[in-house]
């Protein structure tokens, strides 16, 4: 981490040097124009912005509190948080005491966790493997590559097929190697789907690990490592005691991207598991409220929870990692 | 002096075998569609590891029985007008959070930030109400308009981390040439910025490619739907009789071209993902 932000910590040292060189007058009067043209160039950015992002958010938080239906969003209604929570004739009704809610809350974060800890294992390992020195080394990173680069659809078409009960190849493998004695529905028994879905973005995401945890280890320095070597120091050590503390930072920021990512995810389960409840997640439970129930001001509900969820992980995020803005 | 180096030729053939397990992992999903898109009929339903005929019917047929083509061009046109539009907003708006001090400018790049974050669930409700006051619904300059909230943000931040990190002197001679900011951009920068913009171009050309849930939600008919999406619906009579010939064949269409720009360009996106992430 600390060598690349080198750059930019020794700019402003350039730039004092280069204020003192520059009259004074001159400079605050460059100065102005050039903060006035910032402000022209980035105009057009946060037009966009707001109203590819901010305007719609608030008009989702909106119909949260409404009863909008998805055929007339212009009827709506204010109806306070009944969407969120609301006591009546005895029973509670509202997002937060749907069962379903609380299922698709646990589903996801079960998902999250258990996904992102083996991206992370397995993504460690690869990037151990292509550190070292081997012949076709170029050709393996492009290789890993490829899973990343196939469109999520693309993958949970292709692993259904995989893990078709009938005819797919993953049943025959596991048969053939005498793993199980029957074919196994692995997108259809309720025991296995999560697992399934968690295996397919195992497989889609990990590159992107690898490769992040990859870039860490390509900037460590060389010389602790020749230290470790004369000592005589097994390699294990070596990776527990020197490795791991000095990418911990990395690894930190990437498990926290890929940890957002989950929390958000949608496609890979709407085409591998369609609805079933066992792997509904939150984006899945809103998408079917606001869409396939046409009840806007449920489903905003369902948004607007789920946002503030990940709102407070990116909080996290930025706390963490340490972002810097210079 | 025996036992170490036969321990190093054991560390070397060690190497090579997990090289081994991890390329089959990798690949193999990707070679067993190619596999299957090649079977029609009954041999689909039979499990073979090696190629066993070559049978392109599938790769014609998905083009038949669906606006396919059309889905195709249909992909192809959202995802460069999303290159082109955010680009065109991230090298503008880099310049001025890249190379301009200014006060809000560490507030400005935290909400930008902040929304490359957001669920797209988030905004459904809003964005769709605002994709129909436009009258842009089941068009695909609706779907232009509403991939630019994941491709925007992620553009301008790659961008202004190149931005940042190129030398100050080009600028100033620049400047005291008396060039105007829109020249210094367009004569001095962006020169040395291909690089960046060709790696940030195919990171939003890949995320519009494969985007699904706005698509999904957006398009109504078979004619403006993208790829992903219609992958996504191709059915059967029933779901137990999906032509799954034609899904792997419609697969390998739309993955060959991104395994090629990957392949090419490998160096530029794994660098371009980690000044997203790990710099960020």
């Amino acid at each position: 981490m600390s060598t690349t932000t080198r750059g930019t910590t020794t700019a402003p040292i350039e730039a004092t040097a280069m204020g003192a060189a520059t009259t004074k007058p001159q400079r605050s009067h460059l100065t102005r124009t050039r903060v006035r043209a910032a402000w022209i160039f980035l105009t057009p950015m946060l037009i966009v912005l707001a109203m590819v992002a901010g305007w719609p958010l608030a008009r989702t938080i909106w119909f949260s509190f409404t009863d909008a239906n998805l055929s007339d969003l212009g009827g709506a209604q204010f109806i306070g948080f009944a969407n969120y929570l609301e006591y009546y004739d005895g029973m509670w009704f509202g997002v937060l005491a749907d069962p379903d809610w609380w299922n698709s809350i646990w589903n996801t974060l079960y998902f999250a966790v258990i996904s992102v800890t083996l991206e992370v294992i397995f993504g460690m390992a690869i990037a151990l493997v292509l550190n070292s020195s081997f012949k076709g080394r170029a050709l393996v990173r492009a290789a890993v590559l490829i899973p990343w680069a196939i469109p999520t659809i693309v993958s949970a078409r292709m692993w259904g097929w995989m893990m078709n009960d009938q005819y797919g190849i993953l049943n025959d493998m596991l048969m053939q190697m005498g793993f199980i004695s029957t074919p196994l529905a692995w997108t259809a028994n309720p025991d296995l789907v999560m697992i399934s879905v968690v295996m397919v973005d195992v497989w889609k995401t990990t590159p992107f690990m690898a490769l992040l945890v990859l870039a860490a280890l390509q900037m460590l320095p060389g010389d602790c490592y020749e230290a470790a070597k004369v000592d005589g120091i097994s390699p294990i050590k070596v990776f527990f005691k020197v490795t791991l503390p000095l990418i911990r930072p990395a690894v930190m920021v990437a498990v926290i991207f890929r940890l957002l990512d989950a929390l958000r995810i949608f496609d890979l389960i709407y085409v591998l598991t369609s609805n079933s409840k066992d792997t509904m997640t939150m984006s899945v439970y809103a998408r079917q409220q606001l869409v396939d129930f046409q009840d806007v001001g449920y489903g905003s509900a369902a948004s607007t929870l789920l946002f503030f969820i990940v709102a407070l992980c990116t909080v996290l995020y930025i706390y963490l990692g340490k972002v810097r803005f210079d | 002096m025996g036992k170490r180096h036969f321990r190093r030729i054991l560390g070397q053939i060690g190497l090579y075998a997990l090289v081994v397990v991890i390329i089959l992992y990798a690949v193999f999903p990707f070679y067993y569609a190619v596999l299957s898109s090649l079977k029609t009929g009954s041999e689909l339903f039979r499990v073979d590891y090696f190629p066993f005929s070559w049978n392109f019917g599938n790769y014609v047929s998905v083009f038949q029985e669906q606006p396919f083509a059309r889905n195709l061009f249909n992909s192809i046109f959202v995802s460069f007008a999303v290159v082109v539009l955010s680009l065109f907003f991230g090298v503008t708006a880099a310049f001025a959070l890249g190379r301009v001090q200014f006060r809000g400018r560490g507030i400005l790049l935290l909400t930008i930030l902040g929304v490359s974050m957001f669920p797209q669930v988030a905004v459904l409700s809003g964005m769709f109400e605002l994709i129909r006051a436009m009258n842009l619904y089941n068009n695909l300059l609706g779907l232009i308009f509403a991939y630019m909230i994941f491709t925007l943000p992620f553009t301008v931040w790659v961008l202004t981390t190149f931005m940042r990190d190129l030398p100050k002197e080009l600028e100033e001679a620049a400047v005291m040439d008396g060039a105007k900011p829109w020249t210094i951009i367009t004569q001095v920068f962006m020169p040395l910025m291909w690089p960046a913009l060709v790696t940030t171009g195919l990171l939003a050309f890949i995320a519009a490619w494969n985007e699904f849930l706005f698509a999904l939600t957006f398009t109504l008919t078979n004619e403006m739907r993208t790829v992903p999406v219609a992958i996504a619906l191709i059915s059967g009579a029933s779901q137990f009789e999906l032509p799954w010939g034609n899904i792997m064949a419609a697969s390998v269409i739309v993955t060959v071209p991104l395994v090629i720009l990957v392949l090419i360009f490998q160096r530029r996106i794994v660098s371009g993902l980690t000044a997203g992430a790990v710099k960020g």
